[in-house]
């Protein structure tokens, strides 16, 4: 069986107009939250239901409640909804928490009673207008459930506020920058409590999860992956915007019902900007499936799916996303700070065809010299960028710096 | 149990003082921050990479097990 390309689970209910589904039409419409204690087993639910975190990481969420769940000693612990989402062309977390607040509520509500935690932080990206306005008045909502144990936190901008440790220092200090691991944040989080921070996007499935079971969420899924998930459809594609689709359809099918067409896109950018740039022809057959994507060196990411038209140069593309990551470090880390500024600069000079001698040897160079040296993985997710910029453009990257002219365009330059 | 150098990065500030008591296992980067080779260190090395954790003056070395990462 194959759903309609837009399967709406989350997204189901009322028209994406900007205004939030009050609570009322809420629990009208998919009844009031069974809590854990009430019924079946809710994390042996989210592990059987295969559901992985979507912030990014993709790490199993059921397995991630039950780690907390099972944690050595009495003290309580503490649930971050994360909604910084700081990634600036990813948008379905700011839509379904603009739309959907309910959902949000109800998943951490679950996941605090699952893994005993006293305290919920909804962290949301101090940006996203609309989905601050549309968390803050459905909490006051849900006050009577909520109490004084919930609280929200606006995130501060930049792109790696959203990142675990980062979360946890800001709400602890007010300093929005990652902490070097171990200590996890499971085992000492907000207020020094072990710390569930969950994006929102998967405690909104949770909360569906806990209503309909796992059998339901993975009726879903074509291939190996089950179950359905947001998607952030941008770049050169007629209808942008956040699609929610079932685990397995390809890249392609999606793409051409928002009115992209292969012929006119040079490369697609999966996964987000620590994503993978892929040429138009791998990308279009790409079964938008987790499991399916690491197969082929991609990762699913937080679901940004950024098209670049033909007639725009993968070089300019990738300077002004190597630009904006190495603006985003939070320099704390010397060989992130450096590097990933030398890499941009290189890079933009590349780009503007104003090659210095070496530029692209230096590329070459910093990209495995920079991995893995860092508190957190954003070296790490700004040079496998980088890699796959040099994988897909790679003709193009020598074409710049060799003859300081754009092979896409023609210019000087590299501009459309 | 093997044992590996671990780098704190944010106390790291790249004084360089490590790479020049353990040369074979550190190296040093462009702007003097530590690259350190990757596999265990050999019985025979343990001296000079303790005098390179002793040398950073902003304590951010250390000898850690080689599974330090992963335990929880």
């Amino acid at each position: 069986m194959t759903l309609p390309l837009d399967t709406r689970r989350l997204l189901a209910g009322p028209a994406l107009d900007g205004t939030p589904e009050r609570y009322a039409a809420h629990i009208a419409r998919l009844g009031v939250l069974p809590l854990v204690g009430g019924r079946a087993d809710l994390i042996g639910s989210l592990e059987a239901s295969g559901l992985l975190g979507r912030g990014g990481a993709g790490f199993a969420v059921g397995r991630k409640w039950r780690a907390l769940a099972s944690r050595d000693g009495k003290d309580s612990a503490v649930v971050v909804a994360n909604g910084a989402e700081g990634e600036p062309a990813s948008h379905k977390d700011r839509t379904l928490m603009a739309h959907r607040p309910h959902l949000v509520i109800d998943g951490a509500l679950l996941a605090a009673e699952a893994i005993g935690a006293s305290e919920i932080v909804f962290y949301v990206g101090r940006e996203h207008v609309a989905a601050v306005a549309a968390m803050k008045a459905a909490m006051a909502e849900r006050k009577p459930e909520l109490g004084k144990r919930a609280k929200i936190v606006l995130a501060p901008l930049g792109y790696v506020a959203g990142e675990a440790t980062a979360v946890v220092n800001y709400i602890n200090t007010g300093k929005g920058k990652p902490m070097t691991v171990p200590p996890r944040v499971s085992q000492r989080g907000v207020g020094k409590k072990p710390t569930l921070v969950q994006n929102v996007e998967s405690l909104a499935y949770a909360a569906l999860i806990a209503r309909y079971g796992d059998a339901w969420y993975r009726m879903a899924g074509r291939l190996g992956s089950k179950g359905t998930a947001l998607i952030t459809l941008s770049g050169a594609v007629r209808d942008a915007g956040v699609w929610e689709i079932e685990l397995g359809t390809t890249l392609g099918e999606v793409a051409e019902e928002a009115g992209a067409r292969e012929d006119r896109t040079a490369a697609v950018l999966m996964g987000g900007y620590f994503g993978t740039w892929t040429t138009a022809r791998d990308a279009w057959t790409m079964p938008l499936d987790p499991a399916a994507m690491k197969a082929s060196g991609l990762a699913f990411g937080c679901g940004l799916l950024w098209l670049l038209p033909a007639s725009a140069c993968g070089v300019h593309a990738t300077a002004q996303i190597i630009e904006y990551l190495a603006d985003a470090s939070a320099a704390q880390c010397g060989p992130c700070l450096f590097g990933l500024r030398a890499l941009a600069d290189a890079t933009v000079r590349l780009a503007a065809g104003q090659p210095a001698s070496g530029d692209l040897q230096l590329i070459e160079r910093l990209i495995p010299q920079t991995a893995g040296r860092g508190a957190c993985h954003h070296p790490d997710g700004a040079v496998g960028f980088m890699a796959s910029a040099l994988n897909v453009f790679g003709e193009d990257f020598e074409h710049h710096a060799r003859t300081g002219r754009c092979s896409v365009t023609g210019t000087s330059g590299g501009v459309r | 149990m093997d044992q590996k150098l671990r780098i704190d990065w944010i106390l790291c500030d790249g004084y360089s003082l490590c790479s020049p008591e353990a040369p074979e296992v550190i190296d040093l980067d462009e702007w003097g921050y530590p690259i350190i080779r990757p596999g265990v260190i050999a019985e025979h090395e343990l001296k000079d990479v303790k005098r390179a954790v002793g040398a950073c003056p902003m304590s951010a070395l250390s000898l850690v097990p080689q599974d330090f990462d992963k335990r929880s």
